[in-house]
């Protein structure tokens, strides 16, 4: 589904787009050529570890900064050097950033009013987005009077209200407590669902990521690393980053062979051969890195073959699974998630044990 | 039970003893510095006055109030209103509010400038805008008239490039009065406009860019309301002194355009009027009470919604 969306004109293009501060030895690169290519109605997220350029990128969108080099494109139309208010884009911010002075329905009602809507028409649009957000019964209460939860729902609203193309939202619930964070998830889907409107939504929060994106990209560095649906950066990381910073995974370093037919394999320093498939702009060399995740690992039962040998460490148990660390021959640690049944056999700590491998569970990475 | 009622009435009435006796020293300083001063000046306005200055004690007359705002006729002795007088106060408060509007119009781009400076660079403006502080008041006024009098800096050097052809009268006029007092004020409207800039979210800012306002839409309808409370106090800090000017009227005012503070200086000198000084003094306390009051409710209703 999300390819027929991206048949059509894209409702943000971003081109080459690089933002450097300073000069000479002292030049600090924020963004680095990054091309990013957003559908129509699409819930993307630039998931990053903080500094990694995902917040410097959103405020490109928004026209808070400007990049040094690229292009944003806004269905067609390039957008970089427009100030923030020539933009039909409008941003949730972090801090919420709600006008202290004004009641709720005048902060949701400011971008209508700026816009030049008539009063009437102000006041209709106010209250049905009120009621998309659920918070009608508030709408004269003053920004201070509400609690966290609450605020974040006006500026959802707020930003709503004038039916931007596109949404932004920095890091909108990174304030809330567990709890609510996980309802506002939903809302946030919900929300999107209703309104048809593009969400660009940035989060360090690999897991708030997996669970709302149409698609990911995913920084470090001001470089975007990968783009994929939330299946594919998790079962198909392409770097040493994606695998370490979304999900748990296993690092194996190999040796890579090139058969006749062009297929490649790795040659693990335990002895096993693994057959591998390379990602998008791998450059083959002699040594690489394969990512294994702990759940496509499995403890052979007896007498089943195996590809891993190694020793248990330690057992943890965490309910409805258990994390078997263990060791391979040549030192390294492996981790295997084992679901738990009824009638397992309970494992001891330098216990022998062999790891079998799900087909296609290894990822030759392009580090 | 009688018995424990009556000893937390007892303690309450010990507590309230040991309140007042130990804010006795406070209230006693208040009383003799400030409220004390005030009282003597009010019963020396309601008093016969001296022949060669000071009061006759003692023996009450209303003479000083009268001449607040009337003034006997020389021929036929029949009390009219007081043109002179009431042309020094209408003078004095337009001049007041003329001044405070100007520095608001001078200070607040200054303080808006200073507030967005890097942390190091604002000290350094901060301390720039206090150094006049540092000199006194009344060398800061002569050097003003050094400049703008008839043979001063400003006419000798446009006399010489030949863009006039006889001097400017610059000097001695209300125009002076207005240059001097913006000039000495004008740091006492920054500063209070700088801190509540200072503490302005300029994520707010941000957010109303995104909105669709326009650089001036976003200073008239964010910028300016968040900091009305620092526009209030400067105000008010500007206003308040302005009014009861003496030095910078005397000295680039002359003798022409008068203020009420030369006029309640001319009553203690050389008129030896001290009932008319004192009604004058505490009519301008009470204009200035009277001008607070209206500002402050004003700026209270609206400064409400700031609190965080």
């Amino acid at each position: 589904m999300t390819e027929a969306k991206r048949s059509g004109m894209a409702a943000i293009d971003v081109k080459g787009l690089s933002k450097s501060f300073g000069a000479g030895n002292g030049k600090i690169v924020a963004l680095d050529a990054v091309s990013i290519v957003i559908g129509e109605n699409e819930f993307f997220t630039l998931l990053g570890p903080s500094g990694c350029g995902k917040t410097t990128l959103l405020r490109m969108i928004a026209g808070f900064d400007y990049p040094t080099e690229g292009q944003i494109l806004l269905y067609g139309e390039d957008i970089a050097t427009l100030p923030p208010y020539r933009r039909p884009i409008n941003t949730v911010f972090q801090s919420y950033a709600l006008f202290p002075h004004m009641t709720v329905s005048q902060n949701i009602g400011f971008g209508l009013k700026m816009l030049g809507w008539a009063k009437p028409e102000i006041q209709a649009r106010v209250t049905e987005v009120l009621e998309l957000v659920r918070m009608k019964e508030l709408k004269d209460r003053r920004v201070s009077q509400i609690s966290g939860g609450q605020q974040q729902r006006v500026a959802l609203a707020r930003a709503l209200a004038p039916r931007p193309k596109v949404l932004l939202l920095d890091e909108p619930l990174s304030a809330l407590d567990y709890k609510l964070r996980k309802e506002m998830q939903g809302e946030l889907k919900r929300m999107q669902h209703e309104t048809g409107i593009t969400f660009v939504f940035v989060t360090h929060d690999q897991e708030e990521a997996l669970t709302m994106s149409d698609r990911i990209a995913v920084m470090n560095h001001g470089r975007v690393l990968q783009i994929g649906s939330p299946r594919e950066i998790y079962h198909a990381p392409v770097e040493r980053f994606v695998a370490g910073f979304i999900g748990e995974s296993n690092l194996l370093t190999c040796g890579i062979e090139e058969s006749l037919d062009g297929a490649l394999s790795a040659r693990l320093r335990v002895g096993a051969v693994i057959s591998v498939s390379p990602p998008v702009g791998f450059v083959p060399a002699a040594s690489a890195t394969i990512a294994i995740r702990p759940e496509h690992a499995f403890l052979a039962a007896e007498g089943q073959a195996f590809q891993l040998a190694a020793s248990v460490e330690n057992i943890v148990f965490l309910g409805t699974d258990t994390h078997v660390h263990t060791r391979l021959d040549d030192g390294t640690p492996f981790v295997v998630r084992q679901q738990n049944g009824a009638g397992d056999k309970p494992l001891s700590v330098g216990q022998r044990i062999g790891i079998r491998l799900a087909d296609g569970a290894a990822h030759l990475l392009r580090d | 039970m009688e018995r424990v009622a009556e000893v937390a009435r007892e303690i309450i009435r010990r507590d309230i003893r040991n309140r007042w006796l130990l804010s006795g020293p406070a209230l006693l300083t208040i009383f003799l510095a400030a409220a004390a001063p005030l009282l003597i000046v009010l019963l020396y306005s309601l008093m016969v006055k001296g022949d060669y200055g000071d009061v006759k004690y003692w023996q009450f007359s209303t003479d000083g109030w009268v001449s607040v705002l009337f003034e006997r006729d020389a021929i036929d002795d029949t009390l009219g209103l007081s043109d002179a007088n009431l042309a020094i106060f209408w003078r004095s408060i337009s001049l007041s509010l003329v001044t405070t509007v100007l520095t608001l119009l001078l200070g607040f781009p200054t303080a808006y400038f200073i507030a967005t400076r890097g942390e190091r660079s604002r000290d350094i403006w901060l301390f720039l805008i206090t150094i006049p502080f540092w000199i006194n008041l009344l060398i800061r006024t002569f050097a003003i008239q050094e400049l703008i009098r008839n043979e001063g800096l400003i006419n000798t050097t446009l006399l010489r490039f030949g863009l006039i052809s006889k001097p400017l009268q610059m000097l001695f006029t209300d125009g002076a009065v207005l240059i001097g007092l913006t000039y000495v004020y004008f740091p006492l409207m920054v500063l209070p406009v700088y801190a509540s800039l200072e503490k302005l979210d300029f994520k707010l800012v941000e957010a109303a860019y995104d909105l669709y306002a326009t650089r001036r839409r976003v200073l008239w309808h964010i910028i300016l309301p968040l900091s009305k409370p620092g526009i209030v106090a400067g105000s008010i800090l500007v206003f308040i002194p302005c009014i009861g000017a003496y030095v910078t009227p005397r000295v680039l005012g002359g003798g022409k355009t008068m203020m009420l503070g030369s006029l309640i200086e001319q009553q203690f000198g050389q008129a030896r009027d001290w009932p008319f000084g004192s009604a004058l003094s505490i009519t301008l306390l009470v204009v200035v009470m009277l001008a607070l009051l209206v500002y402050v409710r004003n700026a209270a209703t609206s400064g409400r919604s700031h609190e965080r």
